[in-house]
């Protein structure tokens, strides 16, 4: 329905009903049904498929792949575009824009997304990219947080993501990581909401199957910020999150929360080898 | 607003005589469709790109009048002959009454 | 060993007759109604193209079931030489179940060379994208094209 959101109850009746009728088709002795072993005969989504983690790409339809495909065609380019423009614009009492410190994003920012979220110390928790963002501005530009989902915070950490496209996530989550990172685990794992169901349920054991006449995914987060043909916008991982869980009629948390961070390590250690795909286009 | 929309053009910079090239046209805006409600339950006036227009040296080749089904960040693509060398100029129309404009430059050998 | 996603009713706190309340209510509650219907559609046709169009000519491409209704990639592609003698001088797009009918008109000329183009559209449901081209000898041509746009799907 364009420019609307279904009432989360209807939405959960759906979900119900889509998830009644879903056939498991597991074969006897893999853990890999059968839409997931054609995903992975498929040459074309070789690089899309690391050991048993399959980009949310290869669940696509080809004219939604094309639309990623193309960096013309991909409307997160213009997030990319904005973030540009952004990273060279001065802010805050210092005087200072990105580029000050960081110089060409190109060199200085390349392979920096696929580490992230990441223990920090000044937060004495995790940041991911746009709380790494909002610190720089605090501390070095002396210019105020900009919006979660603002338009200028999108671009720029479209703009950061994009540096490492093609680069595998390689998050790390032992030493300061460890216990935000357990959180983010007992996170997806918990059933919640009045669906009564946990992120692992659709993503982990029934990826590939269908629910209703979509088809899950493995709910990996390697192409975001992505832009979402169902929000006609570019939009953040949280945003995402937000979804599934007002999908399974829970109280979502605020995007950027600390639940969605630990959550983001998470989902992204699950990736870990996946090659970064953002902007990426998603359904 | 006028200067957050921005058009992307793809258009190859050359081409040989009477080939036929797809150019491409991307421009970020909302395509408020007039349909919507805001919280307080107003309807969020209509605001999208009506019109775009595409002239080959100043004569126009292709003209596309869009509706609000159209989704946001309107893209389209055409195709064109090139029979020689020039200019493309690509003009969106919004409903406010601003236009957006793109440029560029054809070589055919 | 995977975990089934079987879901007893009792479980989900959701009994059926809510949930069927609760999709009236979000029925209701649907910022537009489609008002399009197929004979809007035809008479909106009509306007635009005035000679009564024949099947045939006319290719719509696009995804049998949309991914997603509010970004549905379609490309319309009509037979012509494209040439000043016989070229498309208009493609109409329309669809039969949206809120308004229109959706685009595309105003063609010698200079194409290839009457085919790309656009993305809204589909507020499953219904029919109808194009008609109009050449330059004022006969008119005609496809039409469903669409399967599934709502309430995994969103978010």
């Amino acid at each position: 329905m364009p420019h609307s959101r279904i009432l989360p109850a209807a939405a959960a009746l759906m979900l119900m009903s889509g998830l009644a009728a879903c056939d498991n088709k597991q074969t006897a002795g893999s853990n890999e049904n059968e839409v997931l072993a054609q995903y992975r005969a498929n040459p074309k989504f070789a690089d899309r498929i690391v050991g048993d983690k399959f980009s949310g790409y290869v669940f696509a339809s080809p004219e939604t792949q094309t639309m990623q495909d193309d960096d013309f065609e991909n409307p997160g380019m213009l997030a990319v575009q904005d973030g540009e423009t952004e990273w060279s614009t001065v802010a805050g009492s210092a005087g200072k824009s990105c580029a000050s410190c960081h110089g060409d994003a190109a060199k200085s920012m390349k392979g920096v997304a696929v580490t992230y979220p990441k223990f920090e110390p000044k937060r004495g928790k995790l940041a991911n990219i746009e709380h790494r963002i909002n610190l720089c501005r605090t501390e070095q530009m002396k210019a105020p947080e900009l919006k979660w989902e603002s338009k200028p915070l999108l671009g720029l950490t479209a703009y950061v993501e994009y540096q490492s496209r093609g680069l595998p996530i390689s998050v790390k989550v032992d030493g300061a990581a460890q216990p935000f990172f357990e959180e983010g685990k007992k996170f997806y794992y918990t059933r919640r909401g009045q669906m009564d169901i946990a992120c692992n349920q659709c993503h982990e054991a029934n990826a590939g199957m269908s629910i209703g006449v979509e088809n899950l995914s493995q709910g990996q987060s390697n192409g975001y910020p992505t832009y979402r043909l169902k929000w006609q916008s570019f939009g953040s991982l949280h945003r995402r999150f937000e979804g599934c869980n007002e999908e399974v009629r829970a109280q979502p948390f605020p995007r950027g929360s600390d639940e969605y961070t630990n959550l983001e390590l998470f989902v992204a250690w699950r990736g870990n080898g996946l090659k970064s795909e953002a902007p990426s286009v998603r359904r | 607003m006028a200067e957050d929309i921005k058009p992307r053009i793809r258009v190859p910079q050359s081409a040989k005589k009477d080939e036929i090239i797809e150019i491409k046209t991307l421009i970020s805006h909302p395509m408020e469709s007039g349909q919507r409600k805001d919280s307080q339950g107003k309807t969020i006036p209509r605001k999208i790109i009506n019109k775009m227009t595409v002239a080959f040296n100043g004569k126009q080749v292709f003209e596309a009048k869009l509706e609000p089904a159209i989704s946001a960040n309107p893209y389209l693509s055409f195709f064109l002959k090139c029979t020689q060398s020039g200019s493309l100029e690509f003009a969106w129309t919004d409903d406010d009454g601003s236009t957006y404009k793109a440029t560029q430059a054809i070589t055919v050998a | 060993m995977t975990e089934s996603l079987h879901l007893p009713r009792r479980q989900t706190g959701v009994s059926r007759r809510q949930a069927v309340a609760a999709l009236g209510a979000a029925a209701a509650l649907m910022p537009f109604a489609a008002s399009a219907s197929p004979e809007t559609a035809k008479k909106l046709l009509s306007e635009l193209a005035k000679a009564e169009p024949k099947a045939g000519k006319v290719q719509i491409k696009t995804q049998e079931i949309a991914e997603n209704g509010n970004t549905v990639p379609v490309t319309i592609a009509v037979e012509s030489p494209m040439t000043e003698k016989d070229y498309v001088k208009a493609i109409h797009v329309v669809a039969d179940r949206n809120p308004q009918p229109g959706v685009a008109s595309f105003l063609l000329t010698p200079a194409n060379g290839k009457a085919e183009v790309q656009l993305r559209m809204r589909m507020a449901e499953t219904q029919n994208i109808i194009a008609v081209a109009e050449m330059n000898d004022g006969t008119t041509w005609t496809a039409t094209r469903e669409v399967k746009v599934t709502i309430g799907g995994c969103g978010g």
